[in-house]
């Protein structure tokens, strides 16, 4: 009997005819599309971006030349030269960040004690070459300048977490 | 001059604008076969597909065509080069060349014979060749498995495909399509022979090596199979080839079952509408559920793929040709033969 009925399923298609019901019923329900270019996903207040170097308000760079950053960068990719300044307050004359390295793990985040580097929301800055991912430190501020809205917002709605 | 002029000058032209007016529309639908299957297999996966080059994405085609037409075509240093450029070339004609004998409406075909359908099988079984040719003059592994694949897919189904058309020659009594579609006027062919238009169906599938029967090109283990080694305007052809044969396999479905040109009830508002819109609206059908299946199903493995062609549809379309026959022959159903 088993037989006769596996040999007739078989026989009429049962399973593919029911296995092209499924994707017929498919074909008609809303799409998930995210229509990329023009519509963006949600992107979470701890996600680890483009790296941005922040100023105060009066617009001083935070960054105090510490070097944790660099020491605590799994990957090496941050490299800092720094001398006192002028009014001898301590500053970075060079703080570059080899994008190409970086495996955004977000330590360099973590470990600055002022809120200086931060990694941003942009992830569209990709590159024709790999020149332009050998980030310098006016590149790192000028996305600091440009992201600083979205970027006090997010850590802003991240602080209670941290 | 003018006697040279209706001679032959003319009735040159003449075809060949009828044949421009067959070729044409079948190019244009194969370019947006394409577009269709990207679309409809989106929409199955819960996507929107191409939407971006062209309202609805519907440039899309003409984008890829000049996206193939302006790549380098590379020859390989270990290829035939002779053969290598003569299987593209080949694959396509024999995929437009099938054209001729398929009828879009009353009196509607180019080339009228009466083997018709022996005509349209030769030219299906032929395009073997070009695949052949493709995998021997590339001279590269892969190539040379997925032609082999290929051949002895094709060469297997289409024993079942040539059983399956008997049935419906034995209903018909004739071999001229358009004696085929006529004899359809009261009733098509896939109602009463149902399975054998499934086993039909399921055999194109596998002769246009076609999911879930593709595996001439399994991605998975040949990378493209017989046209791996191919780019550029060369492999453009064997993409429109395959394409266009699907259409041709369902022009051939629609002519055996679907009954041609003709509506599906001989009544007043269905019969306002100009036989080539039903042909092509059943072609259109038959290649979305080509699309869907594909949409559908898993790949077969080799062994399965010819125990089902040799175990399953053989002795399947074997029996029925003997049960049509016998029905037939019974009753005193047997069309009587059509003069020619």
């Amino acid at each position: 009997m088993s037989f006769i009925g596996r040999s007739a399923k078989a026989l009429f298609l049962k399973e593919l005819v029911s296995g092209m019901a499924l994707t017929l019923k498919y074909f008609a329900k809303p799409k998930v599309t995210l229509n990329y270019p023009y519509e963006k996903g949600p992107l979470s207040p701890r996600f680890r971006g483009e790296h941005a170097l922040r100023r105060y308000s009066n617009g001083e760079e935070r960054c105090i030349a510490c070097k944790l950053c660099e020491a605590i960068c799994p990957a090496q990719a941050i490299t800092i030269e720094a001398e006192p300044r002028a009014d001898g307050s301590r500053r970075t004359t060079r703080y570059d960040i080899d994008m190409v390295k970086c495996i955004y793990c977000g330590y360099c985040e973590e470990a600055c004690p002022v809120d200086a580097i931060v990694e941003g929301p942009n992830f569209e800055y990709a590159a024709e070459t790999r020149e332009e991912l050998l980030y310098d430190k006016a590149k790192l501020l000028t996305n600091g300048d440009r992201w600083e809205t979205e970027i006090a917002d997010r850590l802003r709605a991240d602080a209670p977490y941290r | 001059m003018v006697e040279a002029w209706n001679s032959w000058i003319w009735p040159t032209v003449w075809i060949v604008i009828k044949i421009l007016v067959i070729v044409v529309p079948v190019l244009l639908s194969v370019a947006y076969l394409t577009l269709a299957e990207r679309k409809v297999i989106g929409a199955m996966q819960l996507r929107k597909g191409p939407n971006i080059v062209g309202p609805f994405g519907l440039f899309q085609p003409l984008a890829d065509g000049a996206k193939l037409f302006l790549k380098e075509m590379i020859i390989p240093s270990g290829a035939n080069p002779g053969v290598f450029i003569l299987a593209p070339c080949v694959t396509f004609a024999l995929a437009l060349i099938a054209w001729a004998v398929i009828p879009f409406g009353e009196g509607l075909v180019l080339a009228d014979i009466n083997v018709g359908i022996l005509y349209l099988f030769a030219v299906s079984s032929l395009g073997v060749y070009g695949i052949l040719m493709a995998g021997w003059a590339s001279n590269s592994r892969y190539a040379f498995l997925g032609a082999l694949r290929s051949a002895a897919q094709m060469v297997s189904y289409e024993v079942s495909m040539g059983f399956v058309i008997i049935t419906v020659l034995l209903c018909v009594g004739s071999l001229n399509l358009t004696a085929i579609v006529e004899a359809q006027r009261d009733l098509w062919f896939v109602i009463p022979l149902f399975p054998m238009a499934v086993i039909f169906f399921i055999s194109t599938l596998a002769e246009t090596n076609r999911h879930p029967f593709d595996l001439p090109e399994a991605e998975a283990e040949l990378v493209a199979g017989y046209n791996v080694e191919y780019s550029g305007m060369a492999f453009a052809l064997f993409f429109l080839g395959e394409y266009a044969n699907m259409i041709l396999m369902s022009g051939m479905t629609t002519v055996l079952f679907l009954g041609g040109w003709l509506p599906p009830l001989d009544i007043e508002p269905l019969n306002w509408i100009p036989g080539p819109i039903w042909f092509a609206a059943k072609i259109a059908f038959c290649l979305f559920i080509f699309i869907w299946v594909r949409a559908t199903f898993p790949r077969y493995r080799y062994d399965q793929l010819m125990r089902l062609g040799w175990k399953v549809f053989l002795p399947l379309s074997l029996f029925a040709v003997a049960v049509v026959a016998g029905v037939l022959l019974t009753f005193g159903w047997l069309p009587t033969p059509v003069a020619g």
